[in-house]
């Protein structure tokens, strides 16, 4: 029995001093390998008595036991071992930067962005988005919206003109998004609900004016909306838009030709800052033009006006940009400066919803 | 419009202070763009000059010692250096102290120091002031009586009279004078209009020379004209008073005559003009100008007429442009003794397009193309004549009265619901025939429909709706309160059609592509049109604003690229841009197509430009350009896996890093490349640069389906087995080809091929390259026995031998 007490002592002395992984395995072999120590021994037993064996059996099997169990648990310590001093060597420096991701670097432009942000506030009022074609015909930009031909109304527009076609005429730049009016009412029965926001483009170039620039137009014809509605659509519109409780607005009676009674409709801002807040102040802002549609229009689009009836609005999308994030030109919007895409721009996800907020 | 405060009460009586009435004018829709409250001309005081001595150091200046009351110098004597010759003891006159602002010499007063003599302040000249040119000597008003130093020197001189600026729209020609302004405001509540009484001057004599409105066949533009002779006048300065109210409003006042029409005009809104009856040769004939017709303006500039102008003219030749401009041969002088005064009705549109034709713009045209009110076209006649009388003598013809004078005629039928119908206002019927009555509509009839009369002054009234403006605006805009729009009780639907929701994705796609979104202009240069493919003549703005905005883009690439080169003359050379918007091939609506195209510029590649630690960062190249074009397809719902690549595109791309992304043959959703130097070389600007065209409008819509369920998803559980085949090729052979044959060997068995190697060198020989394929087989219902596999194999072979050429590569 101290033969065997002897083995383990000496053994166990080895796996203890065996340093890796090899030298633990060499171990190994030396005593449970085929010809080691402990296999050596355990070879005695069929040469044993069987009193001897009773004794020396369970007594060798232990010591296996023991032995396998002592290399296993050096193993995981040498093993553990191993892998930390491999993950000394491996350390990289984290502080390094990254590249920013293509996410991180886009820019969706702010007349998108406010586009977008419309979209939502008026998809909630049950409006449709409609478009029309940039190029238009006298007839869509002007007649059919009651400019009689000749009227100084339309002087006022600084129209672009393309030249003289076969048929005599010639096409313009529309002026305004309200052509879309007229195609709407020539291809839909009321009741009508939509916006449209487009590009529009007059002869004009100085600090508030650019040649090209973006307007929403509204229009809704029923057989009963009135001022009262449109107050309405403005001041929800207005105050979502802005993201205010409430906005101070105030009419006055204005002229266009497509609509009447026309009116004109200042909010309420504080300009006293540097930036203009709305919702507070003694200051009013300009914002938009808005009227009844025109019984002629209302023809103009084959509708009878004593049975329908409806308002229609239009507003500059560069504008309330301007009037909510704070762009102090209009022209730069046309520039494609990486700086101010970079500083005015919206990142790709920031997606306008009304349930999440139009931003963030 | 511009008038004074003065000026209006001299036609409405009111206490409303100005605040008030600047906000009524806001209500009634006389929208008020400016006022100027004259605070400039509060520093000025009037002042007594107590001594005026002798400047020891310069002949011609004096040292005054002033009293100018007891805010300046508490009460003391001033010392003032003066250089007018005037200046004397007893003087009395318009002091300003130092810190003051002086208009007419637009100069902030200090304290000065003038050849050893402190000044203190000025003694002011008329000029100064701006009140007249005057500037011979300092303003003494010593003769006029009693004042008190210190008291303001505007209210005595009527400075203080505030100027009010509102913008007219062009509906209302009513309000482009200052009567017409009063009118409405009575209406509104503001004050009592006092009444013009116009009493007809008594006729002298018969006028000596007749007006006859010659127009033929042709259309009249000349409803009514009227005319009277005053002969005997003495043409001199017009009073302080009126000279006074037409610089407030910034007129020049020219002479008595001239100043009197320019008065009427703003006073009443009846435009009028003056001749000099004795530069007038025979009667005056009012007809269309000939083709060619010169005439010279009183603005000393030569016109050339047409056909479309209507004139006035005599035995002379053309003597004024008919309501737009008068003559300079027939104007009115200093010298003028007997004047013929015009009072007339003119054809608006035809003044509107005189005066557009010609580029003139006056105050008469103005006015005579929005429409005159015709019932005060022979009270202004005769209006004009007292006043010619009284500020001129000289004694009146009877008129010449040619033509007619429209009668108002139109009575409209006015259901008293519109008002509600379109406003949602609740008007009692009292008040609103009582609104109108104010206005001067004539109101007959009771219960539902009421008759109205339009009075002659306005145009702009044609229907009921007009009418329901009117009394929305008169008994308050802001009364009528909010009322929700009806709920349609549905949850709204899907409200963007197709082409906006893909221009809505490809956008989002592309910007986080890492691309900056760009709006540019419509209009591009001929230049860079023709670039592009563009550059036709339907496409040329008629009057674009400058050579580089004349031509409808045929493309979005010119703008971008030199937006991109602007940029990296800014320094920021590496930039990825892109826009969603509108190309033009034709003027017609189906000629706007929808595209979505966007560049690189640089190293401004997906994972980010510029030098990195992490790697080298290549130039932008035609993969670049390639990937960001299919994904603005996926964006847009496309499965790219369908489309076919071919390795042409448009002349301004790299004619060998280029492709079209096409369904079929005859169906092209976009192009990518390189962009060839010779376009970049046109467009003056460097590369490296890519770009991308997509054609959002052609990618053709998924059809329909019943549900929204999607296909089940079976899964394999026998795992996928990958081999790898080298081919050499020729170099023109394309990856795409070898692909389709790798595939087409077994469709069931391989899942998919892919390219994971491409090679070219020396070794394989010229013209040749080696592109090695990953193939992966997966099997269904039990593994792949390696013949199988092996028969797989020498398929793929095969077929990469008949349909490229290729051979295993040993």
């Amino acid at each position: 029995m101290s033969e065997i007490a002897e083995l383990e002592t000496e053994i166990r002395t080895q796996i203890d001093g065996a340093s890796d992984e090899a030298a633990l395995e060499a171990v190994r072999i030396a005593s449970l390998g085929k010809k080691g120590s402990i296999s050596t021994m355990m070879k005695t037993l069929g040469k044993m008595t069987p009193e001897e064996r009773k004794v020396m059996g369970p007594a060798l099997n232990g010591l296996k036991v023991s032995i396998t169990d002592a290399i296993a648990a050096r193993k995981q310590v040498l093993g553990k071992a191993a892998i930390e001093a491999r993950l000394v060597n491996e350390t990289l420096d984290v502080t390094l930067p990254l590249r920013p991701s293509p996410a991180q670097v886009g820019r969706i432009h702010p007349i998108t962005q406010v586009t977008d942000e419309i979209t939502a506030i008026f998809a909630d009022m049950g409006f449709s988005i409609a478009e029309g074609p940039d190029i238009e015909t006298d007839y869509y930009n002007f007649t059919a919206l009651n400019f009689p031909e000749g009227h100084p109304a339309r002087e006022m527009h600084d129209t672009f003109f393309f030249n003289e076609g076969e048929d005599g005429k010639r096409k313009v730049l529309r002026t305004h998004t309200s052509p879309v009016q007229i195609h709407t009412m020539e291809s839909q029965e009321p009741p009508i609900r939509i916006v449209i926001p487009g590009k529009t483009y007059r002869c004009d170039s100085d600090a508030t004016h650019s040649p090209m620039f973006h307007q929403l137009e509204g229009l809704v014809v029923d057989k009963k909306s009135n001022i009262g509605n449109l107050k309405w659509v403005l001041e929800e519109f207005t105050k979502a838009f802005f993201e205010v409780e409430q906005v101070g607005m105030r009419f006055r009676p204005s002229f266009f030709p497509f609509t009447e009674p026309s009116l004109e409709l200042d909010i309420q801002c504080d300009r006293s800052g540097k930036e203009i807040k709305f919702g507070e102040g003694s200051d009013w802002m300009e914002v938009l033009g808005c009227g009844m549609v025109h019984p002629n229009v209302l023809r103009s689009g084959g509708l009878d006006p004593d049975v329908y009836q409806g308002f229609a609005w239009g507003i500059g999308i560069d504008r309330l940009a301007m009037l909510k994030y704070g762009m102090p030109d209009l022209r730069e919007f046309f520039d494609a400066d990486v700086r101010w895409m970079d500083h005015y721009g919206f990142r790709p996800l920031d997606m306008p919803t009304l349930f999440g907020g139009l931003s963030t | 419009m511009k008038f004074t405060l003065s000026w209006l009460k001299d036609h409405l009586e009111t206490e409303a202070t100005l605040s008030e009435i600047l906000d009524a004018l806001n209500m009634i829709g006389l929208e008020v763009e400016a006022v100027d409250d004259r605070a400039a001309y509060a520093p000025f005081v009037i002042a007594k000059v107590l001594s005026a001595e002798q400047h020891p150091d310069a002949d011609r200046l004096r040292v005054l010692s002033v009293d100018a009351g007891p805010n300046h110098n508490g009460g003391k004597p001033i010392q003032v250096v003066c250089g007018a010759p005037n200046a004397k003891e007893g003087l009395v006159g318009a002091f300003a102290g130092p810190g003051t602002y002086v208009p007419g010499i637009d100069i902030t007063l200090s304290v000065g120091n003038i050849r050893g003599v402190e000044s203190h302040g000025m003694m002011c000249s008329e000029r100064e002031l701006e009140l007249s040119d005057e500037h011979d000597g300092i303003i003494d008003i010593s003769g006029e009586g009693e004042f008190e130093t210190g008291s303001s020197f505007a209210a005595y001189a009527g400075l203080d009279d505030p100027v009010i600026e509102i913008g007219i729209t062009p509906n209302r020609p009513d309000a482009l004078g200052i009567a017409g302004i009063a009118r409405d405001l009575e209406a509104f509540g503001i004050g009592k209009v006092k009444k013009l009484n116009v009493a007809e001057p008594v006729a002298k004599f018969p006028c000596p020379l007749d007006v006859k409105l010659e127009f033929g066949d042709k259309d009249s533009l000349c409803p009514a004209f009227g005319l009277r002779y005053v002969r005997g006048v003495k043409n001199g300065q017009s009073p302080q008073w009126m000279q006074k109210r037409l610089k407030a409003i910034g007129l020049r006042p020219i002479s008595a005559l001239v100043d009197i029409t320019n008065y009427v005009t703003f006073d009443l809104g009846r435009p009028l003009h003056v001749f000099d009856a004795d530069k007038v040769k025979g009667d005056l004939i009012v007809r269309h100008a000939e083709d060619g017709e010169k005439f010279l303006g009183l603005d000393g500039k030569e016109y050339k007429l047409t056909a479309n102008n209507c004139v006035i003219a005599d035995d002379n030749g053309v003597e004024s442009l008919a309501g737009v401009m008068g003559g300079e041969v027939s104007g009115c002088s200093e010298e003028t003794v007997n004047v013929l005064i015009e009072s007339a009705l003119w054809e608006p549109m035809n003044i509107a397009r005189t005066g557009r034709d010609q580029g003139i713009i006056t105050d008469a045209r103005y006015r005579n193309e929005r429409g005159i009110d015709p019932s005060f076209m022979v009270p202004g006649l005769d209006h004009a004549t007292n006043l010619v009388m009284e500020l001129c003598g000289g004694e009146p013809s009877e008129a010449v009265i040619s033509g007619e004078v429209p009668k108002p005629s139109l009575i409209l039928d006015f259901p008293i619901s519109e008002v509600e119908r379109l406003t949602g206002l609740t008007v009692s019927t009292e008040e609103i025939i009582s609104i109108l009555q104010r206005l001067g509509f004539g109101v007959s009839g009771t219960g539902d429909i009421l008759q109205v009369a339009v009075p002659s002054w306005r145009p702009d009234i044609f229907g009921k709706a007009d009418l329901v403006e009117e009394v929305m605006r008169i008994h308050g805009i802001n009364k009528i309160e909010s009322r929700p729009l009806e709920s349609l009780g549905v949850v709204n639907g899907k409200i963007l059609t197709e082409g906006q929701i893909r221009t809505r994705a490809a956008r989002r796609m592309l910007a986080t592509r890492g691309m900056q979104e760009a709006i540019t202009w419509s209009f591009i240069s001929k230049t860079q049109a023709e670039a592009f493919g563009g550059g036709a003549d339907v496409l040329a703005l008629a009057n674009p604003i400058s050579v580089e905005m004349a031509h409808m883009r045929p493309s979005l690439l010119p703008s971008l690229i030199l937006a991109a080169q602007a940029n990296a003359d800014r320094g920021y050379g590496d930039v990825a841009l892109f826009e969603v918007s509108h190309i033009y091939r034709g003027d017609n609506p189906e000629e706007q197509l929808r595209v979505a195209g966007g560049i690189r510029r640089g190293t401004a590649g997906l994972i980010g430009s510029g030098r990195h630690w992490s790697g080298p960062t290549e130039a932008v190249g035609v993969y670049d350009a390639k990937a960001d074009a299919l994904a603005v397809l996926e964006a847009c719902g496309m499965d790219t896996s369908k489309v076919q690549i071919t390795a042409t595109a448009p002349e301004w791309y790299h004619p060998g890093r280029s492709g079209t992304i096409q369904l079929g043959p005859k169906m092209i959703l976009g192009h990518f490349g390189e962009l060839h130097p010779f376009t970049l070389e046109n467009l003056d600007v460097s590369g490296p640069l890519c770009g991308f065209e997509v054609w959002l409008d052609t990618i053709p819509t998924p059809r329909k389906k019943a549900t929204k369920t999607k296909p089940p998803l079976s899964l394999d559980s026998l795992q996928p087995v990958k081999r790898d085949f080298a081919f050499v090729l020729d170099k023109s052979a394309n990856a795409a080809s070898l692909l389709r044959a790798a595939s087409s060997a077994d469709k069931k068995m391989i899942s998919n091929v892919s390219v994971f190697d491409v090679f070219e060198g020396a070794s394989l020989g010229e013209d040749k390259k080696s592109v090695a394929i990953e193939v992966t087989l997966q099997p269904t219902d039990k593994t792949f026995t390696d013949e199988e596999i092996d028969g797989i194999s020498q398929k793929i072979i095969a077929n990469v031998l008949k349909s490229t050429g290729g051979v295993l590569r040993g």
